[in-house]
């Protein structure tokens, strides 16, 4: 488990991380999310015992990383922003100081050193220098070095960062199968990635928490949630005509697709297939929005909101 | 204890891993040569001993030492793996330590190639070995002291030719303190006591000590402490700051 009490840390007059409180519980896959600079990756330095917080602290399965920083480093895997790691080492050489690094008894580090590189398909490439690998690799490697150890706690800095789709998607395989009874922590600022892995999301801006919620319930606050859209031919003529439904609170004609917002009368899809089949409309689309957490994110984040 | 040695293990690999080691090895090697036989005029002096040897040590300890120690801290600044290694479960002491051992084990393994000058002597005349044991030594720790502050500056900035001058300068220093260049500066104006401290910080007067033969207690006391100082000087401003 996680608590962070009150963490803050300031850079002269900047205020990089402003006063965050929360709790992890097991289980549970956070997501940070935020924009560039937001603190993200800062909350993660001092969760790690990277940085010290200027004031606050925060317990890590009850050990304070403050007062008890080693000890409390025991407990997690982390993967830095751009998976830093010792360039001129073979994966091989770096993965077995890692390995002893992470205190893990002499009989078990070549096991668990092989086990971690079978798992993450480094075998292929555990004898080449970690400089000559591509980014994929690299990024493989990094999490290689935070997993060794199986830690408690996992916190991925930006683990997709920079790679291409098919890389992204097989990170996210390793995040997913790794997730069970761990408490894992991921920055990012890509979007779908949290809603592909994340059990809980906190949106973090200028320093300060502005949300905490399940995807599902931040997508639940886009006033696209449970709107209507189609294509229909003579759009102006339908929107004037649905909009007077009562289900109806306000039709939005744009690049000819029609969107229609709930009144909050519920039934609105419902409602509006069947005004189409009276009127026999020839519409070409017609779908249900379950919300869009680009929108959301804008809302929550827009510097107007916080200025 | 395991987690400096563990350090040090991957320095060493790191040196070896790179063309670092050997440059600094033939670097090392063929300056000494060169030194020793032609400023030294080793053999036309008609001396069978080491001091042309040990002589230019310092100056050639004041450019290659440096050379070394640069990349100690700044390259783990510039890569990011600083944030890797700090999040290991190791403390600041550890690491530096680690690092610094490596170092000087790797000089001390550049002093060793040159044994067959030692040999070579030998095979001359009849040195007195004991003289030649004590300024290797001697040698060894001065390279430390170097190596220390070297370590320092290099915790201090993420650019590893900063470092590189840096290490130079304050080098530089210590090895001239005691010298009139240096001591001019201060004389006339700055109590004797202070005169007397300033001189007494020179590297090459305790060399100079050590590599005659006369191992005084005080001069393997002040290299300690000097190493000691750098390091823990190196300790506290990693702790300080440690992102940039």
């Amino acid at each position: 488990m996680i608590e962070a009490k009150s963490l803050c840390k300031s850079y002269g007059s900047l205020k990089a991380v402003d006063d965050l409180s929360f709790t992890v519980e097991d289980g549970q896959v956070l997501g940070f999310l935020g924009p560039n600079g937001a603190g993200k990756s800062t909350t993660m330095k001092m969760l790690t015992g990277f940085l010290t917080p200027t004031s606050g602290t925060a317990l890590i399965n009850g050990i304070d990383v403050v007062d008890s920083s080693v000890a409390a480093r025991k407990n997690i895997g982390y993967l830095p922003e751009g998976a830093p790691s010792y360039g001129e080492m073979t994966v091989l050489q770096f993965m077995l100081f890692v390995a002893r690094a992470r205190l893990i008894d002499k009989n078990d580090v070549v096991s668990s050193v092989e086990r971690v590189i079978e798992k993450l398909n480094l075998t292929e490439v555990k004898h080449q220098p970690i400089e000559t690998l591509s980014k994929g690799f690299k990024r493989r490697v990094g999490l290689a070095q935070a997993i060794i150890h199986d830690p408690q706690i996992l916190i991925l800095d930006e683990p997709t960062d920079g790679l291409d789709p098919n890389q992204k998607r097989e990170v996210r395989r390793l995040i997913r199968a790794m997730a069970k009874d761990k408490i894992i922590i991921i920055s990012t600022h890509i979007l779908e990635e949290v809603a592909a892995l994340c059990n809980r999301v906190m949106i973090i801006a200028n320093g300060k928490l502005l949300a905490d919620d399940s995807p599902q319930g931040l997508i639940g606050r886009s006033r696209y949630h449970n709107a209507v859209s189609l294509v229909v031919e003579s759009a102006e003529k339908v929107a004037s005509s649905l909009s007077e439904l009562p289900q109806v609170a306000r039709a939005e004609l744009r690049e000819g697709e029609l969107t229609l917002f709930p009144s909050g009368e519920g039934g609105l899809f419902e409602a509006v297939t069947a005004a189409v089949s009276e009127n026999q409309w020839q519409v070409s689309a017609l779908r249900l929005e379950v919300g869009r957490l680009d929108e959301v994110f804008h809302t929550i984040t827009r510097p107007e909101a916080s200025a | 204890m395991n987690g400096m040695i563990n350090i040090m293990r991957r320095e060493l690999t790191g040196y070896f891993a790179t063309p670092v080691a050997y440059v600094f090895l033939i670097i090392f090697l063929v300056m000494t040569g060169i030194f020793t036989f032609y400023l030294g005029n080793f053999y036309e002096r008609g001396f069978a001993d080491l001091d042309p040897f040990f002589r230019f040590h310092p100056w050639l300890y004041l450019f290659l030492i440096p050379a070394i120690s640069m990349r100690l801290w700044a390259e783990e600044r510039r890569s990011g793996t600083i944030e890797l290694l700090f999040t290991l479960p190791l403390t600041t002491c550890q690491a530096v330590l680690g690092k610094f051992l490596a170092a000087w084990f790797f000089i001390g393994l550049a002093l060793l190639l040159t044994l067959p000058m030692w040999i070579t002597v030998n095979y001359l005349g009849a040195p007195d070995n004991g003289v030649i044991l004590a300024a290797y030594l001697g040698s060894w720790l001065m390279a430390g002291g170097f190596l220390a502050i070297g370590s320092c500056m290099s915790a201090l900035t993420r650019n590893q030719v900063v470092a590189f001058i840096l290490s130079i300068v304050v080098c530089f220093l210590f090895l001239l303190s005691g010298l009139p260049m240096v001591m001019n500066l201060f004389s006339g104006w700055a109590p004797q006591i202070f005169l007397d401290g300033i001189a007494s910080l020179s590297f090459l007067k305790h060399f100079a000590d050590i590599s005659k033969g006369v191992i005084d207690s005080r001069d393997l006391v002040y290299f300690v402490l000097v190493i000691g100082f750098w390091l823990l000087a190196n300790v506290l401003i990693l702790d300080m700051k440690k992102a940039d």
